[in-house]
């Protein structure tokens, strides 16, 4: 029965293959029918635990899949979201349904096998599948060049940061002989340096953490039912996921953690930063999301395993329930610019409480889920000025949920009309019943620790921690109220994303492209040329060798024929035929003749 | 039974010489082709391990040259890729009337193509690879576009020197080891006692196959004649003739000079290294399709050559073995992938008459299912998982890196790099040619089926071996291991 473990993610990548090509209104049906049943089989994985027989990949090496207590949270996260979006989706998307529903099925799938991959490997594949289809679906409007760029941002971004998985693969190969993710931290130094370094540069990439940050920001470019699905339980999830999975690797290594903590405390402060600094919709999710992920990624560097996935189930739950209530004010106002959307809340109930009590948990405010999985994670860290920082990132994120869900609350109330059909709002109270409701784990914590599979030193959260992060998330509240939700944060750099991808664009692209125009110009012209000039060079030489070398051979032999010539012609002179000169020639031969032999002998 | 996979092409061919069989060129074509497929599916299917299906005939006795063709997990998928190819070639041809000389002239090259994999003496190799040369020359100056004649003869002077220079290698060989049979060179290797000798050799053997590959810096031959030639013959260009280089390296070169193999190894690594990077950089900076593409054989190719390299390392055989299996691979893949890029390539000039990325765009507007399938085609030759490259790719470099050498982890490392940049150059030409809005050359209509029917299958092949490489590997592995253990000699 293990061995069905494969189907997890086989169902939905096999069904999503088969949809692109597909039109229609059946396609969604499918598309959700197969979602419904994804769900139940990782729910059924998240009990059973199975784990497939490895199979044999390359070389003599083993592939598989396995299911421990991180990989079941996430996967039955994974499948629930991915339902829920492709439930709203099929309300939502007219046209180019079969690629639409098609590719956000083998989306899930890539992200389904990544979470249950035993070996780097299946880990690779899947995770490099699941950039191309984030790039596919981001630039899924293609006639638009700038969203087919933004795609291309996206997934050179996060393939750039890819290239470490590859070169831990590797190492990982010569470290211990084999590709399982199990065995990692046990190998000889320094492969377990190089492994994991590897590891954590593919990580931060895939999760929008500094300093990639930026690609997350384009990604806003695809449709909204691919935003609430790859910021919520894939694609960023990914990377923290595969932190907190590895966080022996990290530990045993101890500068990989200390790295890792930091990298997502100040991606959860500095983003955090930047959204408050935005004036759009989805650019402040955006930069929010990268924010939360980092409290999930500083996790797995403290680590606080239990704390960092029940925050990633929590935020998977909030943000695809902002994106979908986002996107139906967006497909009927046609804005996202946070002034022009002042009041939008009203204008539908349901939709404006759903994202009210979403942006609510986003901000931490208590006891909604978000406030206890933050604190969670923040009850781990050890060092006084880690905490700080958290402290701020707290604060900001405080300030940047109160300032999205006010501006779509406050009065004047909106002139437009928003509707929206059942099935778009069918996904909505699930999802904010979860986003509310999940910070009950903290009652039943150590029981969650245990079926997360964490150690048993993790602290869990504590009254006076928690008390702290509420005061200082009802404090940001309270002061966004007083300046109203339209003053963002004014500091430079912070509304432009730090300058991230300008950095990234003149630091990396640009002297990449100019490195290839000058070798195209050197293949060209040097390369190249020095082959076209032998051929030159040959029929130089044959064209001196026909007009200089050949004429003065030539004039060699006419010189010579001429002369022989003449001397016929001298020859000729003494044949007159007539016997008398025959007579006094052989006279005066004979005296020659004479007088030689007698200059010899005498 | 193997002669007749070889030699069945060319006695088609012969049909064309009776009188009014023009109208039927294509369909003999065809058949001749499928027949030949089937007959090689055959061979996989009855190929018993170690060197199977052999014949061993006297030739040319008085240098100990003989008939000696056999196959093994090296050669047989590299014969049926080449029967896929040119099988495919034959039905994408079949979009338009076909003159006999054009189908004969491909047949041709489907037997000597066929023929040099399964030659396992010197001469019969270089009878074989020579006479490539010949029939491409033709097919580019007869059949091409643009500047052909020219761009023919610089392909033809350019290869023919390097074959000269090879041939001058197999010389070495012989007056080393007193036969051109390869078998019995690579049992006592030539030259063990004389490195000098034996570093001479392989400079001029190396020299000759580097050309043909085509390694930098001596690869300038490729772009023109990619350019100018037509789509069938590009892709047989890229598929099959310069995998005749790739695979003289791991067929004579490795097992017959395994001495100075090891001694030059990081030779090769940095060659192989430079053409993956130099490859990817000026591929990149291309806005010829077609020329792009063929940079991108550069660098593909580059990867068999770091990995050929990093088999002649002082280091544990598994990850040399894990290289060697990538490299194999990665001329199967590649074959399928650049093959299936040249056709769409042949579709966009077909339709638009330019390859110029400048003058095209949107084309995914009017024809998606060509759009669909140079997306395909694009990802699979940029590394995605789930296709062929993606398997030889990640072979490579974790059998480059996983020998565990510091040296070698750096060049992994280096050689990883050259991926992310063949992704920017394939996003970059789906965002100029195919996506966005319609440039000023319009692409109508798609693909037609004798079009479709040539491309998909290549490309399904590819997404087979990337799914389930299994039942390719098990055929690879067990020679990549002996390749190892010949290179491996002292």
């Amino acid at each position: 029965m293990n061995d069905l473990l494969w189907l997890l993610p086989g169902l939905p990548a096999a069904a999503g293959a088969a949809l692109l090509p597909m039109r229609g209104r059946a396609v969604p049906a499918l598309a959700v029918s197969v979602a419904a049943v994804t769900l139940l089989i990782a729910v059924y994985a998240a009990v059973a635990r199975p784990a497939t027989r490895p199979i044999p990949s390359v070389g003599g090496l083993r592939a598989g899949l396995a299911v421990d207590g991180l990989a079941a949270v996430m996967a039955v996260t994974t499948a629930a979201v991915a339902l829920a979006v492709l439930v709203y989706a099929a309300g939502r998307i007219r046209a180019s349904r079969g690629r639409f529903f098609g590719l956000m099925l083998v989306f899930t799938a890539a992200m389904l096998a990544t979470v249950t991959a035993a070996d780097l490997l299946v880990l690779l594949m899947a995770w490099e599948v699941m950039g191309a289809c984030s790039y596919a679906l981001i630039a899924f409007d293609w006639r638009d060049g700038g969203r087919v760029r933004a795609g291309g941002v996206a997934f050179l971004t996060t393939r750039a940061a890819d290239l470490g998985l590859y070169v831990a693969a590797g190492c990982a190969l010569a470290g211990t002989g084999s590709l399982a993710v199990a065995g990692l931290a046990s190998a000889p130094r320094p492969w377990p340096d190089l492994v994991a370094g590897g590891i954590v540069l593919a990580a931060l990439g895939k999760s929008a953490q500094l300093p990639f940050a930026f690609w997350l920001s384009r990604a806003m470019a695809g449709p909204t039912p691919v935003s609430a699905l790859l910021h919520s339980a894939t694609m960023v999830a990914a990377g923290a996921y595969l932190l907190l999975r590895v966080q022996p690797l990290l530990a045993a290594t101890g500068w990989a953690a200390l790295l890792v903590a930091w990298a997502g405390a100040l991606t959860a402060l500095l983003l955090g930063a930047v959204a408050l600094a935005q004036t759009d919709l989805k650019q402040l999710l955006a930069a929010s999301t990268s924010a939360q992920i980092g409290f999930a990624v500083l996790a797995a560097g403290l680590p606080a395993l239990a704390g960092g996935a029940a925050h990633l189930v929590a935020h998977a739950a909030v943000k695809s329930l902002l994106f979908l209530c986002a996107g139906v004010w967006l497909a009927a106002l046609g804005t996202q610019d946070l002034r022009e959307l002042r009041g939008a809340g009203r204008l539908h109930r349901p939709v404006g409480v759903a994202f009210a009590l979403g942006g609510a948990a986003l901000g931490g405010l208590p006891p909604l889920s978000l406030w206890v999985t933050k604190d969670a994670v923040l009850a781990a860290t050890g060092s006084p000025a880690l905490f700080a920082v958290c402290l701020g990132a707290v604060l900001v994120a405080a300030g940047y949920a109160a300032r999205v869900v006010l501006a779509v609350w406050l009065p004047p109330g909106h002139g437009g009309t928003v509707r929206a059909g059942a099935l778009e709002l069918l996904p909505l109270p699930p999802l904010t019943v979860v986003a509310v409701a999940f910070g009950l784990v903290g009652l039943w914590y150590g029981e969650w620790a245990r079926f997360v599979g964490a150690g048993p030193g993790e602290p869990r959260p504590a009254l006076p921690g928690l008390a702290l992060t509420g005061v200082l998330a009802v404090a940001a509240l309270a002061r966004v109220l007083r300046h109203g939700p339209d003053a963002a944060l004014a500091l430079p750099g912070f509304a432009g994303w730090l300058g991230l991808e300008r950095a990234a664009v003149a630091a990396a692209w640009r002297p990449m492209t100019a490195l290839a125009r000058a070798l195209a110009r050197f293949d060209d012209r040097v390369v190249g040329g020095a082959v076209r000039a032998v051929p030159r060079l040959g029929t130089a030489l044959a064209r001196w060798t026909r007009t200089r070398a050949e004429p003065a051979l030539d004039g060699v032999i006419h010189a010579l024929a001429s002369t022989a010539r003449r001397l016929g012609t001298l020859a000729r002179r003494p044949q007159t035929g007539q016997v008398h000169t025959y007579l006094a020639q052989a006279a005066v031969c004979l005296i020659i003749i004479a007088l030689l032999a007698l200059v010899v002998w005498g | 039974m193997l002669s007749l996979v070889i030699f069945l092409p060319l006695a088609a061919a012969a049909v064309f010489a009776l009188p009014r069989t023009g109208r039927a060129a294509g369909a003999v074509w065809i058949a001749a082709a499928a027949a030949d497929l089937a007959l090689a599916v055959a061979l996989w299917a009855t190929y018993p391990g170690g060197i199977g299906h052999e014949t061993r005939l006297r030739w040319i006795p008085t240098v100990s040259a003989g008939y000696h063709i056999g196959v093994d997990g090296l050669s047989l998928p590299l014969i049926a890729m080449t029967c896929v190819l040119f099988l495919c070639c034959a039905v994408y041809s079949a979009r338009g009337p076909v003159s006999r000389s054009y189908a004969a002239l491909f047949l041709f090259l489907q037997t000597v193509s066929v023929g040099l994999f399964a030659a396992l003496d010197l001469l019969l190799f270089f009878v074989f690879f020579d006479l490539s040369i010949v029939g491409m020359y033709f097919v580019i100056a007869g059949w091409g576009h643009g500047d052909r004649a020219r761009s023919a003869l610089m392909f033809f002077l350019y290869t023919f020197l390097g074959s000269l220079v090879l041939l001058l290698g197999f010389i070495g060989l012989y007056v080393g080891g007193r036969t051109f049979d390869i078998a019995d060179l690579a049992r006592v290797p030539p030259f063990a006692d004389r490195p000098g000798a034996a570093a001479v050799v392989l400079l001029a053997v190396g020299v000759g196959l580097a050309v043909k590959t085509p390694a930098v810096p001596l690869h300038t031959w490729l772009p023109p004649a990619h350019t100018d030639a037509p789509a069938a013959g590009s892709a047989v260009l890229a598929g099959v003739l310069l995998k005749m280089g790739a695979y003289g390296f791991a067929r004579i070169a490795m097992p017959l000079l395994p001495g100075a193999w090891q001694r030059y190894a990081w030779v090769i690594i940095c060659v192989g290294l430079a053409g993956v990077l130099y490859g990817a950089l000026v591929a990149l900076a291309q806005d010829d399709v077609k020329r792009l593409i063929a940079y991108t054989s550069v660098n593909h190719m580059g990867y068999i050559l770091l990995a050929l390299g990093a088999a002649g390392l002082a280091a544990p055989s598994a990850p040399r073995t894990l290289a060697v299996s990538g490299a194999v691979t990665q001329m199967v893949s590649h074959g399928l992938l650049t093959g299936a890029l040249f056709l769409v390539a042949g579709v966009l000039w077909d339709r638009a008459r330019t390859y110029d990325a400048r003058r095209l765009g949107g084309v995914a507007a009017t024809a998606p299912r060509l759009t669909a399938l140079a997306a395909l085609a694009a990802f699979g030759s940029l590394g995605l998982p789930g296709l062929s490259g993606f398997i030889a790719e990640f072979q490579i470099f974790a059998g480059v890196i996983g020998t565990g050498l510091p040296a070698a982890v750096v060049a992994g490392a280096l050689g990883v790099t050259g991926i992310l940049i063949t992704a920017a150059l394939f996003l970059r030409v789906l965002h100029r040619v195919f996506l966005g809005p319609p440039g000023e050359a319009g692409v109508n209509p798609d693909t037609r089926w004798p079009e479709t029917a040539a491309i998909a299958p290549l490309l399904a092949l590819s997404v087979l071996i990337g799914l389930a490489p299994r039942w390719l590997l098990d055929l690879i592995e067990p020679v990549s291991a002996a390749i190892v253990s010949l290179v491996g000699r002292p």
